[in-house]
This record gives structure tokens, C-alpha cells and sequence, in this order.
């Protein structure tokens, strides 16, 4: 059992990451939880044969309506969290109709013989119950092996538009449980959705749910908008748009909806900005006279400050989560290679030394690794590599894959695939390099920007 | 004679190849709001009518620019260094702008789609800054030049292969007709 939750959070971790509070007492109270179940149950495992995982089979029944109103998200609630845990390749869902037990009561006592034989590992129930637009979500979750409920069960309460983010809470609840990792699933990422002809592009700003549902559009296509990039509490939205006939920065209110430009300088074009840890800086190229460098923008003053001075480019930089240090990219070299230098500029270190272009490299959540673009050879991959440029790993290739970003726990990396003569589209991947999905959209979608957690 | 028949081969290919530009010019430099052109038809069609733009044969009309002198030079890969060609078209380009002096120009600089999307807007805007340069060199008052980078935004050739992608590599003179763009 303890060599199952060990060999789960190595595998979610990668060879890079440190293992989490949460994960620690988990394994610590495993014996105590789970006695060893019976001698004919299979062992609640996962298996990793030649880098494939065999996915943990669990269960996830409707959830029980409490009441008249609770009966129409039942079913759905259900999918919501069944496909966020199978979107992980982590999990797999045993089907209702093999299910032999019924779950037609929250409170009841669990028949795990009934779901042993169905070989599930993890059940999980649900209830759900709506008074006016309210709506009250309830799950346990259960180790079916040793026959005991994992944690304590949880309830949340919103307004019944919300009803998806329920959802999203038990399945982060679920996963954070099992993995001992921060759930993602109650998040939401803004891109640029796609339309009409290759060479007359209309973008516009776009936002939905991290599994692509509730798509929203933020601008209305007229004007060219590249990059979006969310601010570390998701209240606002920073991107380039072409509005004033030359690249700038604008930012948006995600409250408001209000616009406005942001760091603009005469006879400069400015883009690729990012957000500070903190919400209160950007940092963001700025050229002019054939030289691309980076500048600061204190958001609140107004106040810019240069902070590379190089007759090269250097452009799509990134904090690192206790903004100290800035990662970008830069061809002073000759080729667009990766460079760390501190937030307040000064001195960069450059950290790609492997064969082709490095590009775009964005510092994940946790502090352990970059994630970036490389091109070499023709083709296109997203990779990560530890902060001082050890460890390169490529988790993709194809004809063209650009510009990651990293789900709020550090575990995927979601970003822009096109396929050769095709259209783009937002696939993710585990930072493993495993399961790899495109991510459903409307119509073509790029430049993917994970906001963070919800509240 | 076999000489004579290879010197008219080269001429004709020169000629196909300088009828490139003008067809690859339909977008009126590629930006897309002006209502120029409209969008890139295949390779057949495309060709540009005079109108409004001039008569191609009269050397000071905007057709003639266009089409005869060619509004766009083009780079290689991850380059902003202008070529011989490239440069003879701007030298054409200033004398023209020398004998116009009421146009004022923007240049918009592309990228390629192979590389990433804000590498390729800084290096276009290195490609254009590249022609700017060179047009005030020429002596075309700095007051008259703008430029703009669209980075691989606003490709002149959809498809995802080295001949469009060598056509996409430009930086585009776009003459003003009074117009504010």
C-alpha cells in the first residue's frame, strides 16, 4: 500500500520535484487507514510498464439527488468529475453499467465486495441537492482495497451557474487525495480563438475551464491580439493587440472588463509581457530601432525600468514564483538560446547549451523546472529543464509546438500544436511527457495561458 | 543557337519570377485592414488591376511601385541582412519615394511561421528597421518612414512549405495614399 501512494507520487513528481506536506502525511497514516484487505483482492497498484501507466481503476456513480432540484446535475456532475480524472491518464472510470452496487443513498454503508468484483480501486459518491439558484455538493471518497473511505468527506456550496466548478472541486479534492499533488481542475485558461483564412487571420482574446468548457470571448476580432498572459490571482489579463496599428500592450479587467494600454513608449512596438508573482509588475520587451529588450513596468506608478541592454533580442521573459529572477530568451549568442538573469536585471546566465533554437521559457509554479520550446532539425518540442539547465527532458515533437504554460500545480504543461498545413490547437501533456491530449475547443485555438487555482 | 535558346530560358524564368511580386503584392502589404487586395488567391490569379492605384507604365504611380519596382524584399531564415536584390529594390524604392515626395510609408516586417510567436515579431521589426535604414540612407527623410512588425501574423502565403515560407520572410513597403492606417 505505502509503495503504491510512493510510486504514484514519484511518477507524479517527475526527477525533479520535492514531495508535498500533504503527501508525506498521507503516506505516513497509510497503515494505520488501510489494514490489508482481502487475500483475493487485487493490490491497489499502479504499474508502470516501459514508461506506461496502468491507469487506477475507480467508480463514480451518479451523484445521489437529495432532492427534485439536485436530479438534473446528478448525472453531469458525475461526468465532470469522471472525465477530469481520466483526462490525467492517471485514472480509469469502471463504467455504470458494470457497476454491480447501486448508490442510492449518501449515508449508506459502501458494499466494497460489490466493487471489488467490478476491479474498482477507488469509489467515489456524490450527493447534490438545489433550493432556488443554491446548490449544495457533498462526496466521500473510498479505497475500495482496504475497504476504508480516505479522508474525511467534503461538501461545497455555490450558485447552480457555478454548477461545473463543483465538479471541479471534488475531482481536485479526489486527485490531491490519491496523488498527494494540488489539484488544477477548478481553473480556467485564457488563449486566442482562431477564425477564417491563414494569411487574414481574425484572433480574439478568449477564456474557458481548464477541460475547455464555458468558452467565453473577450475581444470581438477586430483588431489583432497575440499572447495572453493571466495575472497570479486571475483578476486581469495582459496581451498584445495590434489596436493602434502597431504591437502594444493591453491590459484587461477581468471584473470590469475595462481596457487600457500599458507601457507604451513613442516609436517603440511593445509585447510579450508577463506578470510579477506579486501582480503589481510587468516585465515585457520593448523594440526599437532593430533591438528587442526587456523592460519592467511598475503597474502601479507607471514607472519602467530597462533591464537588459544588448544589441540582440531578448523577449518572452518569466519570473520565477518568488520573483527574484527573470528567465528569457535572447540570440545574442547567434541563436535564440535561454538566460536567467536577477528581476532587477544585471547580469544573465545563459542555462540551453543543447543543439537548435530555445525559445519561450517559462518558469513553473513550483521553482524546480523551465518549460520552453526547442527547435532543432525541422521540427518543434516542448521540454523542461532544471533551473540551472540540467536534465533537458522533450516531452513533445511535431511539426510545430510553441509556447508552454503550466497548470497551476506544476504537474502539466498545456500550449499551442500545429500540424503541418492544419490549424492550431491546445493540446496538454504530463511533465513526465505522458499523456498527451488535445484539449477541446471551438474552433482553431494558440497561445494558451493557465490562470491559477480558483478560490 | 543553344545559347541563345538557354539566355531566353533565363529570361523567361526571370520574368515568371518577377511576376511573383506583383501578385504576391495583391494584400497591399499584407496588414489587412486597408481593404487593398483583399485575401491571396492561388497562384493563377491575383494579378493587379491599375485603378485607382495608376498606370504600372507611368514610373510615379503606385502601380508602378507595386508592381514594377516590387514593394518587398525577402530574407532567409532568421536573417535581417538585405541581399544584392534586396538592395537594388530599395534603391529603386528610394528614387521612386525621391520623385513622390506627398507618400509617407510604413514598413511592416514578417516573419516565417517556424519560429516562435514573439521571437518572430521582435525579428520582424529587426527586418524592418533593416529597410528603414536603408531607405534613409537613400536619403529618404526619417520623417516619412515608419515600421511595424506583424512577427508570423500575416503570412502572403498559406502554404506550410519552403517555397511559402521564403515568400513570407519580407519586409513590405507600403506607400500611403493619404490614408491614415
Amino acid at each position: 500500500m505505502i509503495q503504491l501512494f510512493t510510486r504514484l507520487r514519484d511518477m507524479l513528481r517527475g526527477p525533479a520535484g520535492a514531495a508535498t506536506m500533504l503527501a508525506a502525511t498521507l503516506v505516513a497514516t497509510l497503515p494505520a487507514l488501510m489494514p490489508a484487505g482481502p487475500a483475493n483482492a487485487q493490490p491497489l497498484r499502479l504499474q508502470i510498464t516501459e514508461g506506461v501507466i496502468e491507469p487506477m481503476p475507480f467508480a463514480m456513480p451518479a451523484f445521489v439527488p437529495e432532492d427534485q432540484g439536485g436530479a438534473q446535475y446528478s448525472e453531469q456532475l458525475a461526468r465532470v468529475v469522471a472525465n477530469n480524472l481520466t483526462n490525467t491518464g492517471l485514472f480509469r472510470e469502471v463504467p455504470a453499467q458494470a457497476h454491480i452496487a447501486r448508490v442510492s443513498s449518501f449515508d449508506a454503508s459502501v458494499s466494497y465486495s460489490d466493487w471489488r468484483a467490478v476491479n474498482v480501486q477507488a469509489l467515489i459518491t456524490g450527493a447534490v441537492s438545489v433550493q432556488g439558484n443554491r446548490m449544495r455538493v457533498k462526496f466521500r471518497l473510498f479505497d475500495v482495497v482496504s475497504g476504508q473511505q480516505m479522508g474525511q468527506g467534503m461538501q461545497f456550496e455555490g450558485t447552480t451557474t457555478n454548477w461545473r466548478r463543483m465538479g471541479h472541486k471534488v475531482s481536485d479534492a479526489v486527485y490531491s487525495r490519491i496523488t498527494g499533488e494540488g489539484g488544477y481542475f477548478d481553473s480556467r485558461v485564457v488563449f486566442i480563438a482562431e477564425s477564417g483564412p491563414r494569411d487574414n487571420r481574425t484572433k480574439r482574446l478568449a477564456i474557458m475551464d481548464q477541460d475547455g468548457a464555458n468558452v467565453q470571448h473577450l475581444t470581438d476580432g477586430r483588431d489583432l491580439v497575440i499572447a495572453p498572459r493571466v495575472s497570479p490571482n486571475g483578476d486581469r489579463v495582459v496581451y498584445t493587440s495590434y489596436a493602434g496599428g502597431s504591437p502594444r500592450i493591453a491590459l484587461i479587467n477581468m471584473q470590469s472588463g475595462q481596457r487600457q494600454n500599458v507601457g507604451d513608449q513613442p516609436g517603440a512596438m511593445t509585447f510579450s509581457p508577463r506578470f510579477s508573482p506579486d501582480g503589481r509588475q510587468l516585465v515585457f520587451s520593448l523594440a526599437r530601432g532593430g533591438n528587442t529588450d526587456l523592460y519592467s513596468l511598475d503597474l502601479g506608478s507607471g514607472q519602467q525600468r530597462q533591464l537588459t541592454a544588448s544589441p540582440s533580442i531578448a523577449t518572452a521573459p518569466s519570473f520565477s514564483p518568488d520573483g527574484r529572477f527573470i528567465t528569457f530568451e535572447s540570440d545574442r549568442s547567434g541563436t535564440s538560446q535561454l538566460y536567467i538573469m536577477p528581476a532587477s536585471g544585471g547580469e544573465a546566465r545563459r542555462i540551453s547549451f543543447g543543439q537548435g533554437r530555445y525559445s519561450t521559457p517559462v518558469w513553473s509554479p513550483r521553482g524546480d523546472l523551465i518549460a520552453f520550446t526547442k527547435s532543432h532539425a525541422g521540427r518543434f518540442h516542448i521540454g523542461v529543464m532544471r533551473t540551472d539547465g540540467s536534465e533537458e527532458r522533450l516531452l513533445t515533437a511535431s511539426f510545430l509546438d510553441e509556447g508552454p504554460t503550466w497548470a497551476p500545480n506544476g504537474r502539466v504543461v498545456m500550449f499551442t500544436r500545429e500540424a503541418q498545413g492544419g490549424d492550431p490547437a491546445l493540446f496538454s501533456v504530463d511533465v513526465s511527457g505522458r499523456n498527451l491530449r488535445r484539449v477541446p475547443t471551438p474552433g482553431p485555438a494558440s497561445d494558451p495561458a493557465w490562470g491559477p487555482l480558483l478560490p | 543557337m543553344k545559347l541563345t535558346s538557354k539566355a531566353l530560358l533565363i529570361l523567361a524564368t526571370l520574368a515568371l519570377a518577377a511576376c511573383n511580386n506583383p501578385r504576391a503584392g495583391g494584400t497591399f502589404g499584407g496588414g489587412g485592414d486597408d481593404g487593398f487586395g483583399g485575401t491571396n488567391g492561388g497562384w493563377s490569379d491575383g494579378s493587379i488591376q491599375s485603378g485607382a492605384l495608376g498606370d504600372p507604365n507611368d514610373p510615379n504611380s503606385v502601380a508602378h511601385f507595386q508592381q514594377r519596382i516590387g514593394d518587398r524584399v525577402f530574407f532567409t531564415t532568421d536573417s535581417s541582412s538585405l541581399s544584392d536584390e534586396g538592395r537594388s529594390v530599395l534603391n529603386a524604392q528610394a528614387r521612386w519615394l525621391t520623385n513622390n515626395p506627398q507618400y509617407a510609408i510604413v514598413i511592416e516586417g514578417h516573419a516565417d511561421e517556424r519560429g516562435t510567436r514573439e521571437y518572430n515579431v521582435a525579428l520582424g521589426e529587426r527586418r524592418a528597421n533593416t529597410v528603414m535604414q536603408y531607405l534613409a540612407s537613400q536619403g529618404i527623410s526619417s520623417s516619412r518612414l515608419r515600421t511595424v512588425s506583424y512577427g508570423k501574423e500575416r503570412p502572403v502565403e498559406a502554404c506550410a512549405a519552403q517555397r511559402c515560407w521564403d515568400l513570407n520572410r519580407r519586409a513590405v513597403t507600403v506607400v500611403s495614399l493619404g490614408r491614415t492606417s
